[in-house]
């Protein structure tokens, strides 16, 4: 789960990182307000979008105008930032052509930058540890200098039965050329970010840019926090931030159905059981001549009604043409899925053809309530087939 | 031979009077797999309601009393960390973790358990291992198995039944099945189970199945190129496949580990790092059978 930036940076300061003051607004006299909390003379109002580039992107009524990130001298024009970005769509390099619309803007104080840095804390899946990620390259995105710059990219591990040591932090510290009390209060950011890491159950914490004052502190400028999906069980208040508004709609019913739903932006809807074979699914369209309107994993438990509500989220996607059930069953019962189809089909009044591969677990019930029903399906033998049918359907259609 | 479980294995089960485990242990059973018990704290000292077998309150009580050496686990994910790693005190030699959805600081705290142990794990977020007509222990349908030749490994649960039902439709057979499970943090990994595999006199050749997301496929396709291909080496054929060619960047894909992040974790520079390899990229899922019986012809 992905929060916003004044949100990452209210929690990250609940564990000691040094982040400059700010307040969140919703309108423009809100922005104004806010401003006239902070000290001055220079303000940063901030589009809170859950998407990266923020500041070299553009808003669509204003093309050529400044950015999502702005500089203000007052209040006033703290406000009229506010004005230019509250209700209007930013477009960035992570936002695709469509955008997003900026409901809401952070507030913060300016500083004197004397250096800017990268640090990011997140999962090394080849160590199985955390580790920590620093560069100089600070305001670069990463993969970048990932790409380019390789030997800029420096990383500490850390092993979880020891957890944190100050030596983590010097040795990334020294490496970045820090010096004098720079060093301490960069070990002590570190610090309090790794704890906020684990204790929080996150994903990543990247701060980029780190910013060096000129009177030698390290702050965050700028904070991207994400959770661990499956730890939030666990951490129930952080539910309070989650922001249905920066979803699709229909992955956002997709996950109250608990169903495995990407949106794409092809023809043919595919409904699937397994992530693995629902990739798969998908690639094997394309591999035919068209493309998967969706990633969808009914999961193992499905039911007749999940069924049907998966149909409903694959058709209410105005680009679908066709549907491509294939399911193998292991757990997932093929007697249950065909019901689940047969009951789909006759509530939604399904328009598209549909393909149906059911193998696995039961599949002779299975087939045999599809055949039984009456339905107009295209049923198919296995996977190829199941695709060449399908294709060909939204081809013909 | 076979690798990992065999119809010698005794399998214990932990969340044993659980809906999930009572119905796949008794599954395994009917498969004809040797189930000797299992645990649920609070409950030890009765017998399974339904499968007349033993449940103990620890792995460590359950393990002495029956002799378990491989254990299951269908814990529920919040506490299936923990179960896992009383498992792993109790020195079981093989765990499989069948649970999805087990929070990654959790399984970072068990994969630095595992170190230097007397435990090697499967998954979690798993189908299982099955060794056809032999063992059963997991969730895969067990009538899709013959018993032959091929070894499969595998990230994903339904795409291995896929590679199983073409290999058995060719009468090929399968040899083991390992799923090692679709999350970033997870016990054994590709390599480790086609070291088993080369290992192996029954298995003649290989499928491995990936998807998007980390670097373990290309580090598996490193290891073949310098273990199985070459003068003096097993030689034995591979087939591999990558899910998730048209996934786009930035995107979970159902498993947690399913996701583009970097440049090299794409479908596209997996297969390529297969293909420089010397294993045979099958371009269809729908054609893992037909790439295996082409490869044995040579």
């Amino acid at each position: 789960m992905n929060i916003h930036e004044y949100q990452g940076k209210e929690l990250l300061r609940r564990y000691g990182v040094a982040v400059l003051d700010g307040h969140v607004a919703w309108t423009a006299e809100e922005a104004e307000a806010a401003a006239r909390k902070l000290p001055g003379p220079i303000y940063v109002v901030k589009s809170q979008i859950h998407a990266g580039g923020r500041g070299a992107g553009r808003f669509t009524d204003d093309p050529n105008g400044k950015g999502g990130v702005r500089l203000a001298k007052s209040p006033e024009e703290a406000r009229a930032a506010a004005e230019a970005m509250i209700g209007h769509t930013l477009v960035t390099k992570q936002t695709g052509p469509e955008g997003k619309l900026v409901s809401r803007v952070y507030v913060e104080a300016g500083c004197d930058i004397a250096r800017e840095l990268y640090l990011s804390l997140l999962l090394d899946r080849e160590t199985s540890r955390i580790v920590i990620m620093a560069s100089t390259e600070g305001g670069m995105e990463i993969e970048e200098v990932a790409e380019h710059q390789p030997e800029k990219i420096l990383k500490v591990h850390v092993d979880p039965a020891t957890g944190f040591s100050g030596w983590h932090g010097r040795k990334l510290a020294f490496a970045l050329g820090l010096e004098g009390k720079q060093v301490n209060s960069f070990v002590k950011f570190v610090e309090a970010m790794y704890r906020a890491y684990v204790e929080l159950d996150c994903a990543i914490v990247e701060v980029n840019p780190l910013v060096v004052t000129k009177a030698g502190e390290v702050v965050a400028l700028d904070a991207k926090v994400s959770f661990d999906d499956n730890a939030l069980f666990r951490h129930k208040d952080l539910e309070a931030l989650r922001d249905d508004s920066e979803m699709d709609p229909k992955e956002l019913d997709a996950v109250t159905h608990e169903l495995n739903y990407v949106a794409l932006d092809g023809e043919i809807g595919c409904m699937v059981n397994g992530a693995g074979l629902a990739m798969a699914t998908m690639d094997i369209i394309k591999l035919y001549g068209s493309s998967p309107a969706n990633f969808l994993d009914v999961g193992g438990t499905a039911d007749a009604a999940r069924v049907t509500e998966a149909f409903r989220i694959i058709t209410s996607d105005a680009n679908v043409k066709g549907i491509l059930v294939n399911i193998f069953g292991g757990i997932a019962k093929c007697d249950m899925i065909a019901e689940g189809i047969v009951a789909a089909s006759k509530n939604l009044d399904l328009k598209v053809p549909l393909v149906v591969r059911l193998e696995g677990t039961n599949v002779e019930l299975g087939k045999k309530i599809l055949a039984e029903s009456g339905l107009k399906i295209i049923p198919a033998d296995n996977l190829a087939d199941a695709a060449q049918k399908a294709v060909a359907a939204v081809k013909g259609a | 031979m076979a690798i990992l479980v065999d119809k010698n294995t005794k399998v214990m089960t932990q969340g044993f009077t659980g809906a999930q485990g009572t119905f796949h242990a008794s599954q395994g059973i009917a498969y004809g797999s040797n189930y000797v018990g299992g645990v649920t704290p609070g409950k030890g000292g009765t017998m399974h309601p339904t499968l007349n077998l033993p449940v103990f309150n620890t792995v460590a009580e359950c393990r002495e009393k029956t002799g378990a050496d491989a254990s299951v686990i269908y814990v529920p994910a919040a506490f299936a960390a923990d179960s896992i790693m009383e498992a792993i005190d109790a020195e079981v030699p093989l765990i499989i973790c069948i649970t999805e959805g087990i929070p990654v600081l959790d399984m970072v705290r068990v994969k630095r358990a595992l170190g230097g142990s007397k435990s090697i794990l499967v998954g979690p977020n798993c189908p299982g291992v099955i060794t056809p007509e032999a063992c059963k222990i997991g969730i895969m349908p067990g009538h899709i198995h013959r018993r032959g030749s091929v070894g499969i490994v595998s990230r994903s649960g339904t795409l291995t039944y896929e590679a199983v039902a073409q290999t058995t439709a060719a009468g090929l057979g399968q040899s083991s099945c390992v799923g090692i499970g679709g999350d970033p943090v997870k016990g054994m990994d590709f390599v480790d189970v086609l070291e088993l595999f080369l290992r192996d006199d029954e298995t003649k050749s290989l499928i491995m199945i990936g998807e998007i997301g980390g670097q373990s496929e290309i580090l598996a396709a490193e290891f073949l190129a310098r273990e199985n291909f070459g003068p003096g080496k097993p030689n034995k054929p591979v087939v591999g496949f990558i899910a998730g060619a048209t996934a786009p960047p930035g995107r979970r894909m159902g498993h947690a580990g399913a996701v583009i992040s970097g440049g090299k974790d794409t479908a596209e520079a997996k297969m390529e790092a297969m293909r420089s390899a010397g294993i045979h990229v099958a371009d269809s899922p729908a054609s893992l059978g037909s790439t295996m019986v082409r490869a044995l012809k040579g």
